[in-house]
Parts: C-alpha cells; structure tokens; sequence
C-alpha cells in the first residue's frame, strides 16, 4: 500500500475533483461541503471514465398528496457525479447509482493530514 | 515508521466535454484494446454515425434537382438559425444526450487540424483507433427520419444528394470507412436506381431502407428492388429509429420509454411483415440485417410468431420453416445496444438468434447508448473463437471484407 499526495486542501474547489493517475490505476479524488471522497475512475458499467464527467445535482419527481406527478426537481445537497460515456449517475458521497445501489464505484481510502490530501493504493 | 508519500499525476483532462477529442473520451477502450491484443483481432463495427447535418450545407450542393439545389444553397447561405434545409425531423426533441450528462452525444466539436480530408473521416479514424477497429460502416443521423417526410420526392432527392457526397467527399477519405448507402424506399422505382448508381461505388457494402416508416416492407411494388438488391449480393439493412408522434409513442412522455421502445418498434413491424410474407422464400439469396433494435426482441418475436403461426398456417402458406427459423438463417443482427442485465437471458438470446453466425458487433458511436467491443469480450459464455465470429469474422463473410491471415484467430 502506497501513500500518494494528491494536492492541499486549499487547492480543491468545493465540490470540486482531482482526477490522478497512480501507476496504472486512475483515480477520482473530490470535495464536497469540506469532506474528501475517492473513487476508482472505471465505471462499473462498461468501463468509462466516470470520474471525468459532469456533477449534476440529483433528480426527484413532485408528487401531490394524491400520487399526482408535478414535474421534477433538484435534490439540492445531493451531488452526482455522471459518467460521460453512458450517462450512469453516482451519489458522489456513497459512490452508488441512484436507481440501483448495487452497482457502485470502488472505493479508495482518502486522509487529510495538515492539510494534505492523500489517498493511500495498492 | 517513515511513508515514503509519492506525489500522484494529475490527469490531463479533468473534465470531459463537448470539445474533448475523441481519443481523450474513448482512452480507456483504448486500453482494454491493448490489453485484449486485438491488434490480432478483425473487429468491425457495422453501425456508427456521423452528424451529416453539420455539414448540410455541402451536403446539398450534391441534390441532382438544379431547382431544389439553388433553394437549398440561397436557404443555407441567408437564413440564421434554420435548421437542414428540407429535412424532416424532431427538431428540438434532441434529448439523447439527457441534459448534457454524456457530452460526446451533445456535440462532437474537438479540434481537426488535418484538412486533407473531411472532418469526418479524422472524427471516425479517432474513433476506429479508440476502439481497434479495422472496418466502420458509417450511417447518417437526422436522415434516419427520412421515411416519415410528407414529401416522398424530398426523400428521394435528400438520400441521393447524401450518398453522392457520402461516396465522393468521405469514403475516399479512408479505405477502412464503409456504408450501406440509404435508399429512398417510399419511391420504389427511384429506390431500384439508387440502388443501381451507387451500389458498385467503391465502400458500398450494403444497402439501408431507414425503418421509421409507415409502407408495408412486403408490398408487391418492392419485388423488383429485392431482386435487384438479391442480384448485387450485398445485404439490406433495416436501420431503426424512433419517431415519437407515432400515436402510441406518442403516449410516453420521457425520452426513456419512447426511445426504448420505439428503436425496436418498427423493426419489429417490418421484421414480422417480411417473413410472414415468406419474403425469405422468394429472395433466398436476400439477406438483411436488423440495425440498432439490440437483440433482446428477438426471442420475443420468434416465439410469438412461432406460436401463432401453428394456428394460423393458411396466413402463411409461403413458409416452409417456422418464422424463428427464418430469423437466425437469412436474417443478421447487429449488437447495439446490447441488453445484459441478465445474463442468462443474453445467454438464451445469444443461443436463439445464433450468434455465433448471426450476430454483428456495433458501437452506435458516438451515440448516448454506444457500446464497446468488450461488451462482446468480456461475455462469460462465449469462447475466443465466437467472440471473434461476432466482432468480426461474421460480418467480413457477410460483406466480403478482408481477413488477413493473423486475424482468423
Ligand atoms: S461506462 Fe459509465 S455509464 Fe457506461
């Protein structure tokens, strides 16, 4: 196990990622609301770089007291990160899929140490 | 104890978007192709796409009726924000990239700098290094709505305009690049001459009839084109699409129902009309192939056609074999998009459709629902020998493409 540097606290836009590249692994390294997450940058579905793609808040449908539908809405406070090749969605915190937790992101372990971002690979 | 700390290697690109290059987005197939060896592979991908309505305006400079092109070119050259000239379609529906989640379905809109030959063909060759590929077939975009225009004369002159530039402008460009050139199929006699003036162009493997359409496939007035097309030995292929105001599509009110049904709708329409019509016993030299419906309906319709069939003979009397019988010998399958949620349901399918002949690997590239080539390696149930049948060697039987000697596996 090798302790690998990613950057300083302070260089992280919050939410905001470091994508590395550790030997042949790549890795996902992200911020959001203070807290560091990483992820494994191999989409579980065919592959892809899910770590590179797009941070889109989650979705939720409105319903009325009656079960009717009103339209969509933001989940505010819940970060996905989409992977760009498919469009698969993951809870940034959890690394699961929204619609199907079963399928998830491997995860990588994150310290912060004086300030220091590290993740720590095989 | 000292840790030794290692500092990591930011990768270059951060974040992906509409202005990646191709190479950059598709870097991890990239990789599996290397890890695969399938530089000792043929892998073909029988439908990928470009945009023709990026370059429309050149396009229509190749429409046959002097009238039409003059009004095409003044439309291109003084409306602002119109959209193709003379192109029926969806025209903001575009949703297939589900809000600006999957970039490369937005726009592809990377830096080409190579300018000695179309920007298509440096897109698909980025493309075809990404995935290792030896052969792609390339299809149009927006003109998959073609059959649906109120104006058949349109969709003659649009289909022959796009397979002039198609063969002079973008196949010349690279020997590897291929297609399966659109007919006009609501003018069946125009049809039978598209077929005649491009079907020995040089990259022309096929033929497409684009399936969103209302005209029945086993009408007597397309006999003389199956011939001719039976007559070439090249295949025909029935390239799916959607088409929302269909009146029941017309019920789903999300991009996902819709086009998860109405890919394979109308393939399963023409797909049911053509053998029951015994289309197979009177063109038994006629083979085609089901484009972009995934393969899932499939046993779906074998089934239930096998089973009303046996009821029904005196509906049927053309047929010597059960339908399902038809539909994995003269009929071939592309992959795309491929269902695997279950795998013993693939494995099922897989065995039904005889994959190991009648399946067709396909990326859909650069499309939202794109596969890979390992969706097809990385099968469980699949030795290396039907795995190169389907990623290849099943489609340079079916088109006569080149097999070098170290590809046969
Ligand atoms: S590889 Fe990530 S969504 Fe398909």
């Amino acid at each position: 196990m090798q302790t690998v540097r990613v950057g300083r606290v302070n260089e992280f836009e919050d939410p905001g990622r470091k994508v590395v590249a550790v030997g042949e692994t790549e890795i996902g390294v992200f911020c959001l609301d203070g807290e560091f997450y990483a992820w494994v940058n191999d989409c579980p579905h065919q592959g892809g770089p899910v770590c590179q793609g797009r941070f889109f808040t989650k979705v939720l449908e409105v319903l009325g007291a009656d079960q009717s539908s009103h339209g969509r809405t933001y989940e505010e406070g819940t970060l996905h990160i989409v992977c760009p090749w498919h469009g698969f969605e993951y809870d940034v915190r959890t690394g699961k899929h929204p619609g199907a937790p079963d399928i998830a992101l491997t995860p990588v372990t994150v310290q912060v140490q004086d300030g220091e971002v590290h993740i720590l690979v095989d | 104890m000292d840790v030794r700390i290692t500092p990591a290697q930011p990768m270059p690109i951060q974040e992906i978007d509409v202005r990646t290059d191709t190479r950059d987005i598709l870097a991890h197939s990239r990789k599996h192709s290397e890890k695969a060896g399938y530089a000792d592979w043929l892998i073909v991908d029988i439908d990928a796409h470009h945009t023709e309505t990026v370059s429309w305006g050149e396009v229509v400079k190749f429409i046959d009726d002097p009238v039409l092109r003059d009004q095409a070119d003044t439309y291109h050259r003084d409306r602002v924000g119109a959209p193709p000239y003379g192109l029926n379609g969806d025209l903001g529906l575009r949703y297939q990239d589900v809000g600006g989640r999957i970039p490369h379905q937005s726009g592809i809109r990377e830096t080409v700098d190579d300018t000695s030959v179309h920007r298509d063909v440096t897109l698909s060759r980025r493309a075809m290094d990404s995935f290792q590929l030896d052969y792609m077939v390339l299809f149009p975009t927006p003109m998959l709505f073609l059959g649906m225009h109120p104006q058949p004369y349109m969709e003659v002159v649009l289909c022959n305009a796009y397979n002039r530039w198609l063969t002079e402008e973008i196949l010349p460009g690279d020997p590897k690049l291929k297609a399966m050139v659109v007919i006009p199929f609501n003018t069946p006699e125009e049809a039978c001459k598209t077929v005649e003036r491009f079907g020995k162009c040089p990259g022309v493997i096929g033929f497409t009839v684009t399936s969103t359409r209302y005209k029945p496939v086993h009408s007597n007035e397309y006999m003389r084109l199956y011939r001719m097309i039976e007559e070439t030995g090249k295949p025909l292929g029935f390239h799916a699409g959607y088409h929302w105001q269909d009146p029941s599509l017309a019920t789903c009110n999300s991009f996902l129902g819709m086009h998860s049904l109405g890919f394979v709708w109308a393939n399963m329409v023409h797909m049911t009309n053509w053998v029951l019509n015994g289309i197979p016993e009177r063109f038994p030299g006629l083979k085609t192939v089901w484009i972009e419906s995934g393969i899932a309906w499939v046993p779906f319709l074998m089934q239930r056609l096998d089973e009303q069939y046996l009821m029904r003979q005196s509906e049927a009397p053309l047929l010597k074999r059960m339908p399902s019988e038809y539909m994995n010998t003269n009929c071939f399958y592309t992959s795309q998009p491929l269902e695997k949620g279950n795998m013993k349901a693939v494995e099922c399918t897989f065995d039904m459709i005889k994959a190991e002949t009648q399946l067709l690997f396909a990326t859909d590239w650069p499309h939202f629902d794109f596969d890979s080539p390992r969706v097809i390696y990385d099968m469980p149930f699949l030795d290396e020998m039907q795995k190169r049948r389907i990623l290849g060697l099943n489609a340079a039987e079916l088109f006569g493409l080149e097999v070098k000697p170290h590809q046969r596996g």
